[in-house]
């Protein structure tokens, strides 16, 4: 791994770089479908792949491939710099500085996965199904039981001295429960994270996904009005996530964000504390460096209630005539770095569910959205998004609601949290969030 | 493509591999091998930028036994990795060996292409960025930020199995797409325009300036726009990428996998009466040069036009070979997939609302109080409750059938069924855009098309309640 990123970098030098950069990464993923108490997908791969950064005097380029062999590698260098050329040049082009060691990082990958044969997370999988349909009478099934793990190596070699080594194990399982009575059919999502298959508890996936479902039979259309809305922990971290997009610098340094003018400003009510946090074992986006091999760190993004800090990867903190933060994210060989967060984490309150909903007294509860993709405007941060989950009245959950939307503003939305509650959750979609359920002190809500 | 399938694909060798897959047993067995390379640059603040450049090679093999399908893939084209995967994929079958048909050449047919992209120079699709970040500029003092984007890719493929079929395709796309924010003060609003196409540079040797003078238009005229309203009214759609409405709340539904798990509001309702008799739709993925189309689908088979809603009945869904052979029906050429990483599943090609009789103007004309949602953003369905959301990027107040103040923050929401119903008049304007679709984790390539389409009645979700 190493050395392929290593003859990467001195190819993509020998054809004209002033500096270059590569990402190496192997990982060998399993991925098994079941449905109807049968394995209905079993995948198995190892897929390795190449990607060169390449600088010449502040223009950069970028190329990517699978082939590692001596000239497939020289090959890809090449094209990187053949990029550059096409480039118009940037003073803030540059690779990063080499930094000291990144802080040693313990837990990122367990050797238990090794321990799971294929047939075994087959059965995890068809475990999960078996919960959800377990759990209550009015599950007519699922559309899939998924389970999914990946074993991934990486290494980060800059022509300055910079970089990073790591492996990083992940898992996961989620199913998608159908229920009903008589005509029509509710949805409903349950998932687990790990490491390892050992973390993931099957049973208490499929009764989410059960409960979830179930609970949605009878749903009907709220009216229109301004209310007290709670967001459970996977629709915070979907609005987690958003802000985070938006508390890039690159977004702000290019007129795009939302936060642009608020740094040192009150952007909160004091019950949301949110940081990006590299160095959690339990996160998705941890590693001991970032996308460009800058270590990782604890940045305090909001806290008081004040905006502290963009996210900054090399380029921008440059700009910016700041520090990077650690924050140079990727996706993996085939796109090159940019500013994103490792894990968002937003720090829980005091009160529980109960306790959240009786502070609402009349309000929603929302426990699912569609369309942020195209439902926020992240110039602006004005949304509008599809929503589904149950109305709360007297401080107790009522009927189920459905086909509504919330709207707002991000900026308004955070300086109306009333309180964060006192359970916290991983989420994996989009980016790595764990945020406990958030209470908003007034939304728009839009049904009938 | 020559006879080896430009270098991806050896018969003989392709022979063995599937011979391998089915050592140990199983119904069926395909190796799908794939070189797909591509560019990409964009302008931004004016800069030429994020230059970047990609080639991949790789393959995947399946072998389906029962209803198992057992899926392997690698990187590279190197026999030996070939034939691993093939092992890997057969390792948890305990079968008796099958034979794999001899194989047969199926003579590629790609669909054309007049101008390689990859033989046009670089500086040229530079100066193509420069040309839009102009011309979108030249719109308005208010444009402060201009994003431009090109984009190429090519995708070769060869397909083989264990029924004797040995085919390929050659893919090559263009796209440009321009985001532009407008700002008065502290407003500020985006405004965003794509073109691209199954086709060659000749694509963008158009008016291709006209794609950033559109998008700058857009955020320049929400600059004005009042906060949308809230509640349920009839809704115009307009044509072009309005065809997404129907791609999400019928589209997604019709695929046949969703439909098998009963997870689409659309099962068992075959020869129903769906929609109004005004309403025809197809999925078409021969359309000369369109977005979506392809010359086979990722399973070898060819591309069709598949009329799936027919005077408002509905008569076809849309099937891969797994969910054709489990209704007993062919293939309707809907077996896509991202990548030789991926297993094929049913997708959407081109999906689109057949042009009808109704003038537009006339459409708009009949509504005392509405909303014109000229285009969306994107939106998203759920196929088995039918819970659709679209988040309109560009709408309108209708007041006493006539267009007034633009909106911001409007999203429609419904149920499927509901609004297909409620759709009681179809443009006699028609066009097609294009957009990326994701399910099940696979992005792929669709266009959508429609002219203008009226729902009687939808609940759009803005702020003004």
């Amino acid at each position: 791994m190493r050395e392929g990123a290593e003859r990467a970098v001195e190819a993509a030098l020998a054809c004209g770089a002033g500096d270059a950069e590569a990402y190496a990464s192997e990982a060998t993923r399993r991925e098994v479908r079941a449905h109807g108490g049968k394995v209905e997908s079993l995948g198995a791969a190892t897929q390795r792949g190449l990607g060169v950064r390449a600088w010449i005097e502040g223009r950069v380029g970028y190329a990517y491939g699978t082939d590692l062999s001596r000239q497939g590698v020289a090959e890809i260098a090449e094209r990187a710099v053949g990029m550059a050329r096409l480039a118009d040049p940037d003073e803030f082009a540059a690779p990063p500085a080499a930094a000291g060691e990144p802080p040693p990082l313990e837990g990122l990958s367990d050797p238990g996965i090794a321990a799971w044969p294929t047939d075994r997370v087959a059965e995890l999988a068809l475990a999960v199904e078996r919960a959800a349909l377990d759990r209550d009478d009015r599950v007519r099934g699922v559309e899939q039981a998924v389970y999914s793990d990946s074993v991934e190596q990486v290494a980060i070699v800059g022509s300055r001295g910079t970089g990073g080594e790591y492996e990083a194990s992940s898992c996961y399982a989620y199913t998608q429960a159908l229920a009903g009575e008589g005509a029509g059919s509710e949805t409903g999502l349950g998932f687990g994270v790990g490491r390892a298959p050992g973390s993931l508890d099957p049973a208490a996936i499929g009764r989410e996904a059960a409960d979830r479902a179930v609970g949605m039979i009878g749903s009907v259309k709220p009216s229109s009005r301004s209310c007290p809305v709670i967001l459970d922990e996977t629709v915070a971290a979907s609005f987690v996530d958003l802000i985070g997009k938006a508390l890039s610098a690159d977004a702000v340094q290019r007129g795009r964000s939302p936060f642009a003018s608020l740094l040192g400003e009150r952007v909160a009510a004091d019950a949301f504390v949110l940081r990006d946090d590299g160095l959690l074992p339990d996160g998705f986006g941890s590693a001991p460096v970032d996308a460009e091999g800058v270590p990782h760190r604890r940045t305090p993004l909001i806290e008081a209630g004040t905006l502290r800090t963009f996210l900054h990867d090399t380029y921008t903190a440059r700009r910016a005539g700041a520090a990077s933060t650690g924050n140079a994210g990727r996706t993996g060989y085939r796109a090159p770095p940019g500013v994103a967060a490792s894990n968002l984490v937003v720090n829980p309150g005091t009160p529980d569910g109960g306790e959240l909903r009786e502070e609402v007294g009349d309000g929603v509860e929302v426990t699912d959205v569609a369309g942020l993709h195209s439902g926020v405007n992240p110039v602006t941060g004005i949304f509008s998004v599809g929503a589904s989950g149950r109305a709360i009245r007297g401080g107790e959950p009522a009927e189920p609601l459905r086909e509504f939307t919330i709207a707002g503003d991000l900026v308004s939305m955070l300086r109306s949290v009333r309180a964060a509650g006192a359970t916290s959750r991983w989420v994996p979609f989009g980016g790595s969030v764990s945020t406990p359920p958030l209470l908003i002190g007034e939304m728009t809500v839009a049904g009938s | 493509m020559t006879a080896d399938f430009a270098g991806l694909l050896d018969p003989s060798v392709a022979e063995r591999i599937l011979g391998r897959a089915l050592a140990s047993g199983g119904d069926f067995a395909e190796v799908f091998a794939e070189r797909r390379g591509g560019l990409t640059m964009a302008i931004d603040e004016s800069r030429i930028e994020a230059v970047q450049s990609g080639a991949e090679q790789g393959a995947g093999v399946r072998v389906v036994s029962g209803a198992t399908t057992y899926f392997a893939h690698v990187d590279g084209l190197d026999p030996a990795d070939l034939e691993r995967a093939a092992g890997e994929a057969a390792a948890a079958l305990r079968g008796q060996r099958a034979e794999p048909r001899p194989l047969r050449t199926r003579e590629p047919m790609p669909l054309p292409i007049e101008r390689r992209p990859e033989q046009v120079p670089g500086s040229r699709k530079a100066a193509l960025l420069r040309e839009l970040d102009e011309h979108g500029r030249g719109e308005g003092g208010e444009i402060f930020q201009l994003r431009a984007s090109y984009a190429e890719g090519r995708r070769e493929v060869a397909i083989a199995n264990s029924e004797g079929l040995l085919t390929g395709d050659d893919r090559t796309r263009v796209r440009i797409g321009v985001q532009a924010v407008a700002r008065r003060g502290d407003r500020a609003e985006t405004g965003a325009e794509t073109l691209g196409g199954h086709r060659g540079y000749e694509l963008l040797e158009e008016d291709p300036g006209e794609i950033a003078r559109g998008a700058a238009r857009k955020a320049l005229t929400l600059l004005d726009a009042v906060p949308a309203p809230a509640g349920a009214m009839p809704v115009v759609v307009g044509g072009g990428f309005g065809g997404v409405l129907f791609h999400e709340m019928t589209g997604h539904g019709l695929e046949a996998d969703h439909v098998q798990k009963d997870a689409s509001v659309y099962a068992g309702r075959l020869d129903e009466q769906v929609a109004q008799p005004l309403l025809t739709a197809y999925d078409d993925g021969r359309l000369a040069g369109e977005w979506g189309s392809e010359g086979i689908d990722d399973e070898g088979t060819p591309t069709q036009k598949t009329e799936v809603i027919a005077g408002g009945r509905l008569t076809s869904f849309l099937y891969d070979r797994i969910t054709a052979s489990r209704d007993g029906v062919a293939s309707t050429g809907n077996g896509r997939r991202e990548s030789f990483r991926h297993l094929p599943i049913p997708r959407m090609t081109n999906t689109y609302i057949a042009p009808g009789d109704a003038e537009p103007q006339a459409m708009i004309g009949e509504v005392r109080r509405g909303f014109y949602a000229v285009s969306f953003g994107g939106g998203q369905v759920d196929p088995a409750t039918g819970d659709f959301v679209f988040g309109v990027s560009e709408g309108y107040l209708i007041e006493n059938g006539r267009v007034t103040a633009p909106c911001r923050g409007a999203t429609l929401i419904g149920n499927c069924l509901d609004a297909l119903g409620a759709i009681d008049a179809v443009g006699n304007d028609f066009w097609m855009k294009t957009g990326i679709c994701g399910k099940g984790g696979q992005r792929v390539p669709v266009g959508t098309g429609q002219g203008h389409v009226r729902i009687a009645k939808m609940t759009v979700g803005g702020t003004e309640v």
